[in-house]
């Protein structure tokens, strides 16, 4: 079992629900991206979901594009990233999860992807763009390393639920509407319903995510998940905060976003 | 095709989970389409009525004189409604998009023709219709943005990464994830996640089959040589694909080597890429170590893209066809000299077709039969060319 898995044991004899705020390795640099872990985890956060930066994210909206365009323009490598994963775990064990399109892990090498992220402590990877179809190829080369795959359900997957989530690991990403990542007004889904649909195949901790922005979308969301995923509106926070401040605005919301979970 | 959606190694559907419902309705519609007479009835009549099909394939005599080997043909795509091969397609995905009660029409588009063909087909059949454009190219190519605007097209300029075909496309996929429910996303070539690239070979495949039969009818046998440009590569596989089985054929894939394919600056996936993940398919894709897709250039906007449809990767691996590449100056001499030798002005595109039969057919025999697709016609591009040449036409 991953840091992930360990996390949600410890959060349900606890009561408690997860909150995992994503950003982007490297924006604006890693130095921050190393600070903005570590305040994350004393404002609250339970697990971090790291963007790895990419030139075409198909499923990111247009902040998440932005961020990862600026962490590019500085020259960021994957073996950076792993650097600093590894220098995190030299302070701390909170779980990290990589959102990475299948390119970046394709022409590192995969295998020396998985033992990289073994190595340096990457706890899970969520592969947007990597649909079970194709993911069954890779199971066996995946199941040797201890790295979660987390899978993402969306409301749309209906009858493809059940191949989905067989044999996830981590969490299940439920996807809350159709779309790309962005800050939403409303979702228009019904969370009962999709979430017994997720349910119904698999005990994998359920976490939502696309578009939950604030703390008042946390607290309605909260009964359906073990745990919410904010992204988007902590990336672009980073983007129009004062340099200076930025640490304390970072901690502030994630801090609020924690409050709502409880 | 061992695995469904893949051609030997390449292409299947790595796409988000959001779009897997729509990729497999989309999949579902077109093989059931394939046994409907009346969907073929219809798309028989709108090729021949509306975009006027057969094209013709000319004897290119004063090219043929001017090289002084074979004899050369020119397959005259140039000369479909809408001004080249992509009405084809968008015929064929249109019938379909109405066919599956969509109301919406959305499409990317590099040099504009297949926007432009997508929008030529929204207005007669009274759909909505949407087109993604990088902004570098609805500025280069702005006769083909304003047709589009004319049909009544709402064009969206997309400013992100490289501003060119490659984030349109990108752009047309998000677009796609968010109102899958009403909107259909007409690709324009033979790339994307499964079907696409089948289905859109299968709707080019009549220049092909056209080819032949006309290739039979005027010379009794088939052809020595098939030539054609490759940016997504939909009018080289229109053409190749029935020919794939003729052995003694051998075809001519001709990609953007733009300043040169030592320099940064070419679009030429095949000789420079490697196999990658981008838009849906495995295939062949200029980008660096860590996956990140690189930029390319070609002066012409419709080849200006990393990566190249996955049958044409299998092609090359297969040895199947050959893949070679042209110059922005060696298409723009093309592009010069199909207009004076036979009065045919072609577009960039397809002007790098041109400029390999130009290397190319001197060195053959007198006796071969080269056919050289002209994809497109030259209209939208007179303003590049001039420019490249240093003229100013204002």
């Amino acid at each position: 079992m991953t840091r992930i898995g360990n996390k949600f044991l410890n959060l349900k004899k606890d009561k408690e629900k997860a909150l995992v705020p994503f950003f982007f390795a490297g924006d604006p640099d890693l130095k921050t991206t190393y600070q903005l872990v570590l305040a994350a985890e004393r404002a609250g956060a339970d697990i971090i979901e790291l963007g790895i930066p990419y030139s075409d994210p198909l499923a990111d909206g247009p902040v998440n594009q932005a961020a990862s365009a600026r962490a590019l323009k500085n020259g960021i490598r994957l073996k950076d990233i792993f650097s600093l994963v590894e220098d995190i775990r030299k302070v701390s064990n909170i779980p990290i999860a990589f959102l990475l399109y299948f390119n970046c892990i394709m022409q590192y090498g995969m295998t020396r992807f998985l033992s990289d992220c073994v190595s340096a402590g990457v706890d899970g990877l969520v592969i947007p763009d990597l649909p079970y179809e194709e993911r069954e190829r890779y199971k066996p080369v995946f199941a040797q390393y201890n790295v979660d795959i987390i899978p993402l359900v969306t409301p749309a997957s209906k009858e493809r639920i059940k191949k989905i989530v067989a044999d996830s690991g981590g969490f299940v990403y439920c996807v809350t509407s159709s779309g790309v990542t962005g800050v939403r007004r409303s979702f228009g889904t019904d969370f009962a319903a999709f979430m017994r649909d997720v349910a119904q195949f698999t005990d994998t901790p359920k976490v939502l995510g696309f578009g939950i922005s604030t703390p008042e979308q946390v607290a309605e969301l909260k009964e359906h998940a073990e745990g919410v995923i904010v992204g988007s509106a902590i990336v672009a926070l980073m983007a129009n905060s004062n340099p200076a401040n930025l640490i304390g605005d970072f901690s502030g919301f994630v801090a609020l976003l924690k409050s709502a979970l409880r | 095709m061992n695995r469904k959606g893949y051609f030997g190694d390449y292409g299947g559907m790595f796409v988000p989970e959001t779009l897997m419902h729509s990729l497999h309705e989309l999949e579902d519609a077109y093989e059931a389409s394939k046994q409907d007479e009346t969907f073929q009835q219809q798309k028989d009549y709108y090729l021949k009525e509306y975009a006027g099909r057969e094209t013709p394939l000319y004897y290119a005599e004063e090219m043929t004189k001017a090289l002084g080997g074979g004899k050369v043909y020119l397959k005259r795509e140039d000369l479909n409604h809408t001004g080249s091969h992509k009405l084809n397609n968008v015929i064929g995905q249109m019938l379909l998009a109405k066919k599956m009660n969509k109301t919406r029409i959305i499409a990317e588009t590099g040099a504009g023709m297949h926007g432009v063909a997508t929008a030529t087909v929204a207005a007669l059949f009274g759909m909505k219709c949407e087109v993604y454009m990088g902004r570098e190219d609805v500025e280069r190519q702005g006769l083909n943005v304003f047709r589009m605007r004319l049909l009544g097209a709402d064009v969206h300029p997309v400013k992100t990464g490289t501003a060119t075909l490659k984030d349109a496309t990108s752009e047309a996929i998000r677009d796609w994830a968010a109102n899958y429910q009403d909107t259909y996303y007409v690709i324009g070539s033979v790339v994307g996640p499964h079907p696409y690239p089948q289905m859109v070979r299968d709707f080019q495949s009549v220049i092909g089959r056209e080819t032949k039969r006309q290739m039979l009818e005027k010379e009794g046998r088939l052809p020595e040589y098939l030539i054609a440009c490759v940016g997504g590569g939909s009018n080289a596989m229109g053409l190749f694909y029935p020919f794939a089985g003729d052995a003694d054929v051998r075809m001519f894939g001709v990609e953007a080597a733009g300043l040169g394919i030592d320099t940064p600056m070419h679009a030429a996936a095949v000789a420079k890429g490697s196999p990658g993940v981008l838009h849906g398919m495995l295939s062949y894709f200029l980008q660096d170590g860590d996956g990140q897709i690189l930029p390319v250039h070609s002066i012409s906007a419709g080849l200006d893209y990393p990566g190249v449809g996955p049958e044409h990767a299998y092609f090359h691996d297969s040895k199947r066809a050959a893949y070679v590449a042209v110059t922005d100056d060696e298409a723009v001499e093309a592009f010069k000299f199909l207009s004076r030798t036979e009065g045919i002005i072609p577009a960039l595109e397809s002007a790098h077709a041109v400029a390999y039969a130009m290397k190319m057919v001197p060195g053959t025999e007198k006796g071969d039969i080269i056919v050289v697709n002209i994809s497109g016609r030259g209209d939208k591009d007179v303003e590049i060319v001039a420019r490249h040449m240093g003229v100013d036409l204002k």
